[in-house]
This record gives structure tokens, C-alpha cells and sequence, in this order.
């Protein structure tokens, strides 16, 4: 655990709307990440997990408190410049697919890697190759519309995957799969954990997917009531 | 990543192809309106410049009065020219070749069962050189017909279809209201000019006779000039004008009871006319061009909606600002430069027609065309700007949870 914090969140509140309707999403949390981490969150739904991934993956700003992603200030940061963060160093598997509808799961794929500039013939490979690590190369050409629940998430994963992110943000990944599917996209994002390192922040429901984390963080009402490692991680 | 917004503009474009269709019909429209105006009033201008030719680029015309180009009649209060004002022109100008005297009306020409009301013309053989005419049968005047003023005419084609069909006139007798004469000649046909007016349909007289048997007077009403080759046209309307002011005494400061109009102040005329046609139609066209950019600009604006959830994805995935204004500005411009190449082919398809049509020469201008093509795209980077500005500025999250 000598790796330096990679993700450090600090006192960072989120009120969404003001006055007597004020609802506070986050309510100072503190939170340290170090580059390599696999960690599960966990907490009944309105607990605030998924704001705080939105902040975590800079896509919001926190209404108060640092953020220090990878030693930066995010809040020093221009609209711009937290998208060129987003777009090098961190892959979302949304809660809910987010799929591009009408859109081959290829050119899904691709999506990412049409933004840092990768040329055509580069980034089909790479999307090919991000499709046959979750599974799905036989379904490079099909719509989200011709997929199952299970195969739309895995198209989703390769997404986050292909432009090697440092982390990957994942929301309920598992959110309405069966059990075995689960098992397999579980193993795939332990597998990307322990072979390349990727650091991944997971939202999870289900204590059995949450087994398959470093460290489990337990919030309730925008705050974080547990956080301890988990032992028994393979 | 511009290749990539043009991949994605096309793709979005024939996704919706009826819709993206209507929406461009505006600028299809006025894209369209604009080639078909410009190219048949630029086939209309050649026209006018080829009938001049055929008159003759060095012909001048002399009459009294001076609102002949305002289209009134000829001089009504100034008085008429005399057959010797014309042969005091061509002694004392150099720079006239030949000078012929005309005098006109209309009138009956009746031939058997058959009749027409024609331009019934008074003048002698230096009319023929002057403007051009050939002989396509029979002959001209003798001299001795034109001193005697005797009954003898000279007719154009179309009158001689109205009148004798594909028959021969020459040695037939006509009659011209209450006077009979024989047709000794027909004139080689030149066809209408630019604005229909049939140049065969006339019979010509002697002046003589002409003055004697259908005027009752001897006025010459004008004076058809033709200039020497190589001679300036303007320097011998200068002269005419210096001689005619003396002849019919006008003073120093005094106005010119006559004019001098050479050719191309009648092509000036003509294609002022053209000019005002285009420039109107133009002002029809800019309008239905602002109306397709309003098109334009709404249907982006629906598209943005549509796609915001994709906005949102895009966003959060690592696309800037700048990258999704350029998608949708890439779209709105690729949606109009369309409706543009649309347009320039309808606009060329209506002007061959039209040009058909007029019996104008089809010549379309390729600056026209650019142009048009620029200006459409122009539209789209106008209308397209708002819409797609709207897109790259919202904010990602609520985009992606936007239903
Ligand atoms: N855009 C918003 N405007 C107002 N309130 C919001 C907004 N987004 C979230 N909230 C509120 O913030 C709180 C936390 O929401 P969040 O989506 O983070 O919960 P969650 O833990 O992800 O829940 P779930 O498990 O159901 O996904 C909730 O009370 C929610 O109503
Ligand atoms: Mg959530």
C-alpha cells in the first residue's frame, strides 16, 4: 500500500437545489483512493453513490471541499480541461447503459477513441479488441436495440475500457443482470484490476458482488458510515 | 475529428432523409430561384446583344421629339423631318455611310380572303443597305418606281405566310387599306428579337408613294443611319445632333427637339429591364433563403433535443465544448450546402427550360453557381450556429439524464 492517493476527496459536499428544498447529496465526505485500489460502494438507494461517482469522474463539481485527482486541483480546472481528464484517464460504466441508440456496438466502442484523435483503422482494431475481452466480437455490427440487458452492459464495459483508462467509474454495472452475468462481468473487472492495474470505483446492491472489491464503503444519507478492506478478496 | 463530424453529420442527415428534405426546401427553393433568374436573364442579355448585331452595332437613329425612349409617341409637338434634311445629313456628316428616310403606320394588308394588320413602311432602297436586309426573291425598287412613287411593294416573311402561305408573292397584287400595289420582292427572314417583337412582319412602299397614297403628307418620320465602318459612333451622333440643331434652328441653351439614338441605348434599355426582373426575383429569392436558415435553425434546434442524452454521453466520454459545437455546426452546414446542390440543379434544370422557353441561349455562370453554393453554406454556418451552441453548452449530467 505504498502507492501515493489517486483519487482524494475532501469535506466535499453536493446540494442540489437552495433554500427549503435544499437536499444535501453529499454531506462532507472524506475519502482516499490509491492507484490500483478496488473498491465497492455501498447504500440504499437516495444514499448519494451515484453523485458521488459523478463527482469522483468530474463530471459534476462539488457544491463545497477539495478534489485532487491525481495530485490536481479539480476545481482549478476549465470545463474543457475536465473533459480532457475525462476523456484520458477515466472510463464510466454508467447506471443504465448509455449506449448511443441506432449506433453499431463497434462504433459504440469507438466512440472514445474519436475524440483523442485515434485514426480510423487504429481505433476499429481497438474497438475489436476491447469487444472480444468482454465477450462480444460476434456482436461488433448489432445495434443496442438487437442486445440483451447482459450484452448491452458488456458493450458498455468495453467502452470504458478502450481508451486504457487509469480508472474505471462503475455504476450498478450489475444492476439488473442475472447472477451468472454478473459472476463474469465481476470477474472481467477484477481481472482488468489485478493485470493492468486499473483502479476501479464500483457501485454496487449486492453484497455478493461487493466480495469481489479491496474495500467496501458503506454511505447513508451523504455520508460515509463504513469503510473497512475486505479480507477475504481473491 | 472534422472527418469524423462530417461521418457523423451524413449519417444523422439520411437517418431523417424525408425530414432533413423539408427542412432544406427553402433553401432549395431560393437557391434554385437565383441560378434559373440569373442564368436565363444572363441568356436574355446575350440575346439582346446578338439582335443588336443583327440590326447592326453601327446604326443610328434620328427622330423628332424627345420621348422616344420613354415609349410615347413620336414627337408629337415637334415638328417632322423632310426628305431633304436626310440628304443634307449624309452630304454634310462624314462619318454617314448611307441615310435612308422612314416614314409608317399600320394598316390592313388584304390578300384574296387572307389579311393582316401589318407596319406599313415608306422609304427607298438605302433602308435595304442600311439595316441589312437581303433579297430572298424577286428584286428591289428601280429608281424610277421610287421617283415616280409608283405601286410596287416589298414584303417580309411573316406577312407573306399570313398572306400567301408557302405560295409565291412576287408579281401578286395586294391591297394595302384602299390602295393596290404588286409585291415585287421578299425580304430574307430575321427572325423575333429578344422580346418577341417579329422584325418580317412589314411591307415597304417607295416614299413617294407611301406619301401620296396613304399618308397625305409628305413627312419623314425618321432617319435610319448607318455609320461608316471604322468611324465613331459617338463622335457622329455629335455631329448629327451639331447639324440637326442648326437645320431646324434651335439657339445656344435651348433643348433638342429631336433625339439620336444609336443601338446601344435600345441593348441599355433591353437589358435594364432584365436587370430589374433579376434584381426583384433576387430580393424573392434572399427571402426564401432566410426562411430555409430559419428551417434550418429549427429543425437543429429539435435535433439537440432529440439527441440530448447523446450530448450527454458524448460529454461525458471526453468530447470538449468545441467538439459537439463542430458536430452540429458540421450538420447544419452539410443539411444546407445540400439543399444548395439541390437547388443549383433545379435552378439549372428550370433554366434550360426556360431558356427553351424564351429562345434564349442557355448559358449558365459558373461565379453564379460558386456563389450560390457559398452562400447556402454560409446559411447553415448563420442558423446552425445557435442551435449548435445550445448543444455544446449543456451540461453533461443533466443531458445524460434526460429522457
Ligand atoms: N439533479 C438533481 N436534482 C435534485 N436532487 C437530486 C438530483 N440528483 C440527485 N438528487 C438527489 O440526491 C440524492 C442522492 O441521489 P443519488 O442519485 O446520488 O443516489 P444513489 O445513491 O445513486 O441512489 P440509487 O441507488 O437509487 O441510484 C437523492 O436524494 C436524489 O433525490
Ligand atoms: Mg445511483
Amino acid at each position: 500500500m505504498a502507492d501515493p492517493p489517486f483519487i482524494e476527496l475532501e469535506g466535499i459536499t453536493r446540494v442540489y437545489g437552495t433554500g427549503e428544498v435544499a437536499v444535501r447529496a453529499l454531506d462532507g465526505i472524506n475519502l482516499t483512493v490509491r492507484a490500483g485500489e478496488f473498491i465497492a460502494i455501498m447504500g440504499p438507494s437516495g444514499s448519494g453513490k451515484s453523485t458521488a461517482m459523478n463527482v469522483i469522474g468530474c463530471l459534476d463539481r462539488p457544491t463545497s471541499g477539495h478534489y485532487r485527482f491525481a495530485g490536481v486541483e479539480v476545481a482549478g480546472l476549465t470545463r474543457d480541461q475536465r473533459a480532457l481528464l475525462r476523456r484520458h484517464y477515466i472510463g464510466f460504466v454508467f447506471q443504465g447503459y448509455n449506449l448511443l441508440p441506432r449506433t453499431s456496438a463497434l462504433q459504440n466502442v469507438e466512440l472514445p477513441l474519436i475524440y483523442s484523435g485515434r485514426p480510423r483503422a487504429a481505433r476499429q482494431r481497438a474497438a475489436l479488441e476491447a469487444l472480444r475481452r468482454v465477450g462480444l466480437e460476434a456482436r461488433a455490427l448489432h445495434d443496442p436495440s438487437q442486445l440483451s440487458g447482459g450484452q448491452q452492459q458488456r458493450v458498455a464495459i468495453a467502452r470504458a475500457l478502450v481508451g486504457d483508462p487509469k480508472v474505471v467509474l462503475a455504476d450498478e454495472p450489475t444492476g439488473n443482470l442475472d447472477t451468472k452475468t454478473s459472476v463474469e462481468i465481476l470477474d472481467m473487472l477484477r481481472r482488468l484490476n489485478r493485470e493492468a492495474g486499473v483502479t476501479i470505483v464500483m457501485v454496487t446492491h449486492e453484497e455478493d458482488m461487493a466480495r469481489y472489491a479491496d474495500r467496501l464503503i458503506g454511505m447513508v444519507d451523504g455520508r460515509i458510515a463504513r469503510d473497512e478492506q475486505n479480507r477475504e478478496a481473491a | 475529428m472534422l472527418i469524423e463530424a462530417v461521418r457523423l453529420a451524413v449519417q444523422a442527415i439520411f437517418r431523417n432523409a424525408l425530414r432533413s428534405f423539408l427542412t432544406v426546401l427553402g433553401i432549395v427553393i431560393g437557391v434554385a430561384s437565383v441560378i434559373a433568374m440569373v442564368t436565363v436573364g444572363q441568356g436574355s442579355t446575350e440575346q439582346v446583344a446578338s439582335d443588336v448585331e443583327k440590326l447592326g452595332a453601327n446604326v443610328v437613329i434620328v427622330v423628332p421629339g424627345q420621348d422616344a425612349m420613354r415609349g410615347g409617341p413620336h414627337g408629337t409637338t415637334a415638328p417632322m423631318f423632310s426628305t431633304r434634311i436626310n440628304d443634307t445629313v449624309k452630304a454634310r456628316v462624314a462619318a454617314v455611310a448611307v441615310s435612308a428616310p422612314i416614314s409608317q403606320t399600320r394598316e390592313r394588308v388584304i390578300f384574296g380572303n387572307a389579311n393582316r394588320l401589318s407596319d406599313v413602311v415608306g422609304t427607298d432602297n438605302r433602308y435595304f443597305e442600311a439595316a441589312r436586309w437581303e433579297v430572298a426573291a424577286g428584286r428591289l425598287f428601280e429608281p424610277g418606281e421610287i421617283q415616280a412613287g409608283r405601286a410596287v411593294c416589298i414584303v417580309g416573311e411573316t406577312l407573306r405566310q399570313a398572306l400567301f402561305g408557302a405560295g409565291d408573292p412576287v408579281g401578286a397584287s395586294v391591297r394595302i387599306g384602299a390602295v393596290s400595289c404588286r409585291v415585287i420582292g421578299l425580304l430574307r427572314s430575321k427572325g423575333a428579337s429578344t422580346f418577341g417583337a417579329d422584325q418580317d412582319d412589314f411591307v415597304i412602299l417607295p416614299l413617294a408613294t407611301f406619301h401620296r397614297r396613304i399618308a397625305g403628307n409628305a413627312d419623314v418620320q425618321s432617319l435610319f443611319v448607318s455609320v461608316r465602318d471604322g468611324a465613331s459612333i459617338d463622335a457622329a451622333r455629335e455631329d448629327i445632333t451639331a447639324l440637326m440643331r442648326e437645320l431646324r434652328r434651335i439657339g445656344p441653351g435651348e433643348e433638342d427637339d429631336f433625339e439620336v439614338l444609336d443601338t446601344r441605348q435600345f441593348a441599355l434599355m433591353l437589358t435594364g429591364i432584365t436587370d430589374v426582373l433579376t434584381g426583384l426575383l433576387s430580393a424573392v429569392a434572399a427571402v426564401s433563403l432566410l426562411v430555409g436558415g430559419i428551417g434550418i435553425m429549427n429543425i437543429m434546434l429539435v435535433s439537440v433535443t432529440e439527441r440530448t442524452r447523446e450530448i450527454g454521453i458524448r460529454l461525458a466520454i471526453g468530447a470538449r465544448a468545441r467538439d459537439v459545437l463542430t458536430q452540429f455546426l458540421v450538420e447544419a452546414i452539410i443539411l444546407s450546402m445540400l439543399g444548395g446542390v439541390i437547388g443549383i440543379l433545379m435552378g439549372l434544370g428550370l433554366a434550360l427550360a426556360g431558356a427553351r422557353w424564351l429562345a434564349v441561349p442557355f448559358s449558365p455562370d459558373p461565379g453564379v453557381v460558386l456563389l450560390s453554393f457559398g452562400f447556402s453554406a454560409f446559411v447553415g454556418i448563420v442558423f446552425g450556429f445557435f442551435p449548435a451552441r445550445r448543444a455544446a453548452r449543456l451540461d453533461p449530467i443533466e443531458a445524460l439524464r434526460h429522457e
